[in-house]
């Protein structure tokens, strides 16, 4: 079979339409009770865990023909998992895709925000690997739902006085905690810190799917997401102190790039399509040199 | 203000049990328990194993509903209370205290972030207060103040259970639960366990329901003094009149039972 063929043989997005429809239900509920954890009886998909099998099935839930979708691991579009994904949709539900953050209709991502404003319409569902933020401080379910439901959050701000202590300051770099409405504290999947605050009053639809832990929350639009922290080590978003080798961005979250073995290292935008955007609209960074005519 | 004084002017008691009874299956846990327990008064507990001391303890910290009788604290239904507000009430005004501290610390966390956990779980979102209330307490329970960020792992036993006082103590409580609180001490690490509690139960005014089967510990500490055998309260009285004439046979047996060095 041909990779680019709609593959006939399976449902549209490849999950029955029962199942589909259950997934759904969860996905209502968790908008109507923004950060609230719903149960929902997650399939076995063609992937293992860990590879995005509670946001593929959100994804499946929530496509329709129409839609166009962007699969992004760690900000890129090109990487193996994004690559594998896509493809996946594109194959069984046969729906268009882009790598444009703009004109996408449905973004499934693993760990990251794009740096593009996301607009009214969208949808981002997340990949999470752990949905309970009190995990580790609280290995017990019965435990931890019993914490959600009476409000009793104090175990998380000893994560927080615990990184102080020990390191001067709230060295939680990802899946930093936040307070959803002033209700639930909720992960927000191991996205950078950096990404927090495009949490909260997004114009798109947030969906959160957790396979393994078969879980599903939610933030409906203009939701408000306030990070954890103290009054006196307030919240802080953090990135790499460069701006991008490639675009010259300086607002945008960067990977280091080691490039040999003599200490010599860049810092790229991680979201592909934004660095790249900037490119086509003449931005240049330190290190970039266009590939000239001819050139692999 | 004295303690003398501090008794002499409430004559309401903080906590009044009536009739609570606690029944597993067809065995008595323990069986129509009555007593008030007045500010700043300490009561101890005393029996043998599986007199039902604990199944006590733990029924009037809401670890476990009774089966019958009512627990009035302040004035207020315990049972009747929703759940949130009786958890919210063991993080502030009462305080429990393990036999094993590592039933009461959390082994992974700093000890200063022990100390701080009521706090931050009562609202308190200010890193320097917190640090400096828990460098406070950790010397009050004399544990150096170089310790605050080692784990309770790294403690020894009599350091771990001054840790889980202070992680109890912080948060100001009333009235302090306490389960065999020198269980599995040597004697000299005890003594001064007891001479630490007495110390704080006199400075802050608690209000103690301490079980034990240690006779010294409720000498030390308890003014008055329930023995119970069976599920059941078979006497109880002042502590020096219970250890000194006890009336009953089975308290005069465990009185006799204490070892004379």
């Amino acid at each position: 079979m041909k990779d680019d063929s709609t593959a006939e043989a399976y449902n549209f997005a490849y999950l029955d339409e029962q199942t589909k429809r259950m997934i759904r239900r969860a996905i209502l509920k968790g908008l109507a009770v923004p950060g609230y954890q719903v149960p929902f009886a997650s399939r076995e998909m063609p992937m293992p865990y860990g590879w995005g099998t509670g946001g593929v099935q959100v994804t499946a839930a929530c496509l329709v023909p129409e839609d166009r979708l962007k699969v992004i691991d760690q900000g890129a579009d090109d990487t193996t998992n994004a690559v594998s994904i896509r493809k996946f949709f594109s194959r069984t539900a046969g729906v268009a895709t882009t790598e444009r953050t703009q004109d996408a209709t449905l973004i499934q991502t693993r760990h990251r925000i794009p740096e593009t404003p996301l607009h009214v319409g969208q949808i981002l569902v997340y990949q999470v690997p752990i949905p309970e933020p009190l995990r580790f401080l609280e290995p017990r379910e019965t435990e931890t739902r019993k914490m959600h439901e009476l409000e009793e959050y104090g175990l998380m701000h000893v994560k927080l006085y615990e990184d102080i202590a020990r390191h001067g300051q709230i060295a939680t770099s990802y899946d930093y905690p936040v307070m959803v409405e002033g209700r639930y504290v909720m992960d927000p999947s191991p996205i950078p810190k950096f990404d927090n605050p495009k949490l909260s009053g997004s114009p798109a639809i947030q969906l959160f799917g957790a396979g393994r832990e078969q879980r599903i929350y939610a933030l409906p639009p203009f939701t408000k997401v306030v990070s954890l922290d103290f009054d006196d080590h307030p919240f802080q978003p953090s990135k790499a102190a460069h701006d991008c080798d490639l675009c010259g961005a300086a607002r945008s979250y960067l990977d280091e790039v080691i490039t040999d073995d003599q200490g010599g290292r860049m810092f790229v935008c991680s979201d592909t399509d934004f660095c790249a955007g900037r490119r086509e609209m003449g931005h240049k960074g330190r290190l970039w040199a266009p590939e000239t005519e001819g050139a692999a | 203000m004295s303690l003398v004084e501090k008794i002499g002017t409430t004559d309401t008691p903080l906590l009044k049990v009536a009739g609570l009874s606690k029944h597993y299956g067809a065995r008595i846990g323990c069986a129509d328990v009555n007593f008030d327990l007045y500010p700043g008064e300490v009561l101890g507990i005393v029996g043998e194993s599986g007199s039902g001391k604990s199944t006590l303890l733990s029924c009037l910290a809401g670890h476990q509903r009774p089966d019958t009788g009512q627990i009035a604290y302040d004035g207020r239904d315990i049972l009747a209370m929703s759940e949130s507000e009786r958890r919210r009430l063991g993080r502030t005004d009462w305080a429990y205290v393990h036999q094993n501290p590592r039933d009461g610390l959390r082994m992974g966390v700093s000890a200063g972030g022990n100390v701080g956990e009521r706090l931050m779980a009562v609202g308190a979102r200010h890193y320097g207060d917190i640090r400096g209330k828990a460098t406070d307490w950790l010397g009050r329970v004399e544990i150096t103040t170089d310790r605050i960020d080692d784990r309770p792992s790294s403690f020894s036993g009599g350091m771990q259970q001054r840790l889980q006082i202070a992680r109890n103590l912080v948060t100001g409580p009333r009235l302090v639960f306490m389960d065999e609180p020198t269980g599995g001490l040597d004697v000299s690490v005890q003594a001064r366990l007891l001479d630490l509690l007495r110390g704080l139960v006199r400075d802050l005014g608690l209000s103690v329901v301490i079980v034990t089967h240690d006779l010294a510990v409720v000498r030390l500490l308890a003014h008055r003094l329930m023995v119970m055998q069976g599920g059941r309260v078979i006497e109880q009285g002042l502590t020096d009149q219970v250890l000194d004439d006890p009336q009953h046979a089975y308290s005069q047996l465990l009185v006799s039972s204490v070892l004379q060095v």
